[in-house]
């Protein structure tokens, strides 16, 4: 693969710096201002940057089709230090492009939503301050994940990494005073942060080991010499590339911080935590391609972490009765259909899925958004009837937590339009024809008949458990008699918010058409930089397959959840009574939160305990007291000397000067 | 100088000398130290400094110790309570004092260039103030001049700092100011 | 005349001064005994000028003199004024000069 350097006169080269510009002029612009515009413009300002973002990579985008060629659009000279030398350049390529066009299409998307949204939810959370900082977080966060696919090196694809991470800490911990005991989502930010920080450690680890052996960073430099090394390096660097990868796409073992992050408000979960942040562990195995094609036994592990997560996450969200955990386990589970496929090399299938999944779970998300919402409202309302009838009666205003299913059902006659796009979305996410999803879900699946049959047979049941609860979750949420005065009461949300999702919707129904089976419009695209990318052609009987399981865990939720209805929220689980120790498994996440806690979090505590007593205080700290406590009692002594008489001076001048003499005399 | 005459004036020197630092009373200190004065200004003249033996009366033993007595007329501080508070000084103070000499002592005795032998000049006007005037006034114009300064700035702090309260420059000018504008009105 | 013997008679009027300082408690005292110490420098001078027949240490003990003369001056107008505000001269009443 051969790259061009934008020394001619090449619009797209003047083009594409502002693809990541506009972003942080937004920001900027923000930051300067947003206190003295007011919400409109602020939400204004950062929509139209995240916009016009997209529309310069659809410009970028159309510059480079037919180009085989990457173009790189050096920016600045970053480090330079002998014949090492890393650049900020801009990689603009079929691949780079693609994902900013899903990043800075669904953020446009996104951030017109949280217009809406977040107007609503600063009031609900009672500091409206808060709304221009919001989208200074948003605008930095496409900014990071911009300078993320578009590095050309895996410096500055670090550099995106953490930027991205940084992001995604700071809006978990959006709200950080609120959550159980006020710090519940502080801890959820700073868990985000920490597990995230295990995983760029690998990553940090794969780019010193890149570093040693093949003395650059840069993309094309580095697989240039895949193949010329010992082939234990590629293995470390791309097993260590793993780690990183787990961290950031929530992947085994490191998935425990995605469901927790969901205590950010739902655009950040739609956004960062469901469509492209946590989507970067999967560009970057894509984007090292040529790294893990040269490591058989990386891409079998990737592919196991894949699938094995796929499965875990999917029992997980089985159990769960949060609208946003469920979804969250939802985006883990499928995250590792992506994982999987780019383990096995299915590059392209994995991209797509990448990409019918940015569409359908951001849509998802925000709908839940609006349904919370909705449910917030509808909890207010039925306060003030309470209030008028009984007069008074709001004791349970804390206590009710508007995104438990179990509050909700029957909001299909309060919200029509969010639960039209719902079932869209759940729809796609189930893998049902001719949605996106189908086709996604479907070239993974053959991709994976083909490679090995363990893991086809993992992904299938995990594509049966992915139907089988977003079944569950829209009987729970839409059908059946509303369980709560709140559900009762609630409404349909602003047009400003209902917009977006009806544009993610039609994305999510015409997102198969990127890659149609036949024409495989995207594989093509991607083909340049995807050399070696394993491509499935479709076939039918797994494509029946794949839409039979996807019916029958509808059919099977219909069954449980929509055919006789939840009575109260009181009710257990109907999956309670026929699963037993599985279902409490499930709601519980196989106690791995729990069991993390046991096995790493609390001996660590405990040394660390250990160690800030024993050694901190009683080290460090003893030495520090022990000298001050010895320059004190030594000044005490001196300052004896110092008694202010005069003659007591005059005798130590004389006792030195004697003392001078003698030395000079006797010596 | 014969060795007779150069003890009786040691003898006298130290004597007095031990009498200044011990005299209970101030004013017999400053008595004893006139003495001391006088007989080092003896000694002054046998080694061929009779200008300075002079300048040695006057100056010292004559202005300074009327000074000093005039002082210790003024605060009548002749005695103070006799109490040592320093505990240990007395007894610290004699041993340098007795090791000091002992050191001195010592380098006598091992050093073989203090064994030279002063005899008065021969030339017969050393010393005298025609010599010791013109050397002031050619050689060592420049410290003389710096000197005469000193003397002032040190005449008119000692005016400064006993002219006491309410008799500040300021306050006489103004006090003239006043007495000027009174006799303009009139 | 040996040297020696001017020299020894120097140490021991210096070695008095400084005992004077050290002990006594009155400051004029101290003050005279300062100048026991002046005088036994000058002495020193005296005799190493007729030693060597050099005049320079007699013009020495001229300034050493006027400088001497121009130190109590101010000296006794400083213990005057210490007087006025301490009501004593007792050195050891003036013990401000601690930290």
């Amino acid at each position: 693969m051969a790259t061009i350097l934008a020394n001619e006169a090449n619009w797209a080269a003047t083009l594409a710096p502002w693809v990541i510009f506009s972003p942080l002029i937004g920001l900027l612009l923000n930051l300067l201002f947003g206190l003295r515009w007011g919400e409109r413009v602020t939400g204004f300002v950062a929509s139209l940057a995240s916009v016009a973002s997209f529309a310069l990579a659809v410009a970028l985008g159309i510059a480079i089709r037919g180009q085989h060629e990457a173009l790189i659009v050096p920016l600045a000279d970053w480090i330079s230090v002998g014949s090492f030398d890393v650049q900020w350049a801009l990689r603009v390529d079929s691949l780079s492009v693609m994902m900013m066009l899903v990043v800075a299409g669904v953020g446009a998307i996104i951030h017109v939503y949280a217009t809406g949204y977040m107007h609503s939810d600063v009031r609900h959370n009672g500091d409206p301050g808060r709304y221009r900082r919001f989208f200074v977080y948003f605008n930095l966060f496409i900014l990071a994940m911009l300078v993320l696919v578009s590095a050309d090196n895996y410096l500055m694809l670090f550099v995106g990494w953490e930027g991205v991470g940084l992001c995604s800490y700071l809006l978990i911990g959006f709200w950080f005073e609120g959550g159980a005991g006020g710090i519940a989502n502080a801890k959820a930010a700073k868990k985000a942060f920490v597990v995230n920080r295990i995983g760029d450690f690998g990553l940090l680890l794969a780019i010193f080991i890149m570093f040693w052996s093949f003395g650059t960073l840069q993309f094309d430099a580095v697989f240039a010499q895949a193949g010329q090394v010992f082939p234990g390096i590629i293995l470390a660097i791309t097993l260590f590339m793993l780690l990183g990868v787990s961290g950031k796409s929530a992947q085994l073992p490191l998935y425990v911080w995605l469901p927790d992050a969901m205590a950010g408000p739902t655009p950040v979960s739609a956004l960062i935590h469901a469509a492209t942040m946590v989507t970067a562990g999967v560009y970057l195995i894509a984007r090292s391609s040529a790294l893990f094609l040269a490591a058989p036994a990386a891409q079998a592990a990737v592919m196991w972490v894949g699938a094995l997560t796929a499965l875990l996450a999917a029992t997980i969200a089985v159990g769960q009765f949060d609208i946003k955990k469920v979804l969250a386990y939802s985006t883990i589970s499928q995250l590792g259909f992506m994982v999987a496929a780019v383990g096995m090399g299915a590059f392209s299938a994995g991209m797509f899925h990448l990409t019918t999944h940015a569409f359908f779970k951001a849509l998802l998300f925000l709908a839940a958004g609006s349904v919370i919402l909705g449910m917030e409202r509808g909890h207010e309302d039925a306060g003030d009837h309470e209030l008028a009838t009984a007069g008074g009666g709001h004791e349970d205003a804390h206590a009710f937590d508007p995104q438990d299913m179990r509050n909700m059902g029957g909001l299909q006659r309060r919200m029509p339009w969010t639960m039209g796009v719902y079932l869209v979305g759940a729809l796609a996410l189930s893998g049902i024809a001719p949605l996106a999803g189908f086709f996604s879900k479907d070239e993974i699946l053959g991709a994976a008949r083909e490679v090995s049959l363990p893991v086809f047979i993992i992904l299938v049941i995990s594509a049966f458990l992915t139907a089988f609860y977003m079944g569950r979750q829209i009987f729970m949420v839409f059908f059946g008699k509303p369980r709560s005065a709140a559900a009762d009461h609630s409404s349909e949300s602003k047009p400003i918010i209902v917009a977006p999702l009806v544009i993610l919707a039609i994305l999510s129904v015409l997102g198969g058409v990127l890659n149609l089976p036949g024409v495989y419009w995207l594989e093509h695209w991607l083909e340049p930089v995807l050399a070696g990318n394993l491509a499935v052609e479709f076939e039918l009987p797994v494509a029946l397959l794949s839409l039979a399981v996807a019916l029958t865990g509808l059919l099977l939720a219909w069954g449980v959840y929509g055919k006789r209805s939840l009575g109260s929220p009181e009710n257990p689980d109907p999956l309670a009574k026929p699963m037993g120790g599985l279902f409490t498994a499930a709601q519980h996440k196989w106690w791995v939160d729990e069991l993390y806690q046991a096995v790493f979090v609390h001996p660590f505590e405990r040394i660390s305990l250990w160690l800030a007593g024993t050694f901190d205080q009683g080290g460090i700290d003893g030495v520090a007291n022990g000298l001050g406590a010895l320059t004190r009692t030594l000044s005490n002594w001196w300052s004896k000397f110092q008694n202010g008489f005069v003659r007591s001076y005059a005798l130590a001048v004389v006792f030195g000067m004697v003392a001078i003499l003698a030395f000079l005399v006797l010596r | 100088m014969t060795t007779a005459l150069y003890i009786i004036l040691a003898v006298v020197i130290v004597g007095s000398a031990l009498g200044t630092i011990m005299s209970r009373n101030a004013v017999y200190a400053a008595l004893y130290l006139a003495l001391n004065f006088m007989s080092v200004a003896l000694l002054y003249l046998f080694l061929g400094a009779p200008f300075i033996a002079l300048v040695q009366v006057t100056v010292y033993a004559g202005s300074i110790m009327v000074l000093f007595i005039f002082v210790i007329m003024l605060l009548g501080a002749e005695r103070l309570a006799a109490s040592e508070n320093l505990r240990g000084q007395r007894f610290l103070a004699i041993a340098l004092g007795v090791v000091l000499l002992a050191i001195l002592g010592t380098v006598f005795i091992s050093r073989a260039e203090l064994t030279g032998i002063v005899t008065p000049p021969t030339a017969v006007d050393f010393g005298s103030p025609r010599q010791i005037g013109t050397a002031l006034y050619t050689q060592y114009w420049l410290p003389v001049m710096i000197t005469s300064m000193l003397l002032l700035v040190a005449t008119v702090g000692a005016i400064l700092l006993t002219r006491g309260e309410g008799t500040s420059i300021r306050d006489n000018l103004k006090r003239v100011d006043e007495k000027e504008q009174a006799d303009q009105e009139e | 005349m040996p040297l020696a013997y001017y020299i020894g008679l120097s140490a021991v009027m210096f070695i008095l001064g400084i005992m004077g300082v050290l002990l006594r408690r009155n400051a004029l005292v101290v003050f005279m005994s300062l100048e026991l110490i002046f005088n036994s420098a000058n002495l020193l001078f005296i005799t190493f000028a007729s030693y060597y027949q050099l005049l320079a240490g007699q013009i020495m003990v001229f300034f050493v003199m006027t400088v001497a003369a121009a130190e109590v001056a101010v000296g006794l107008a400083l213990m005057v004024e210490i007087f006025r505000t301490k009501n004593t001269i007792n050195i050891d009443q003036m013990s401000q000069m601690k930290g």
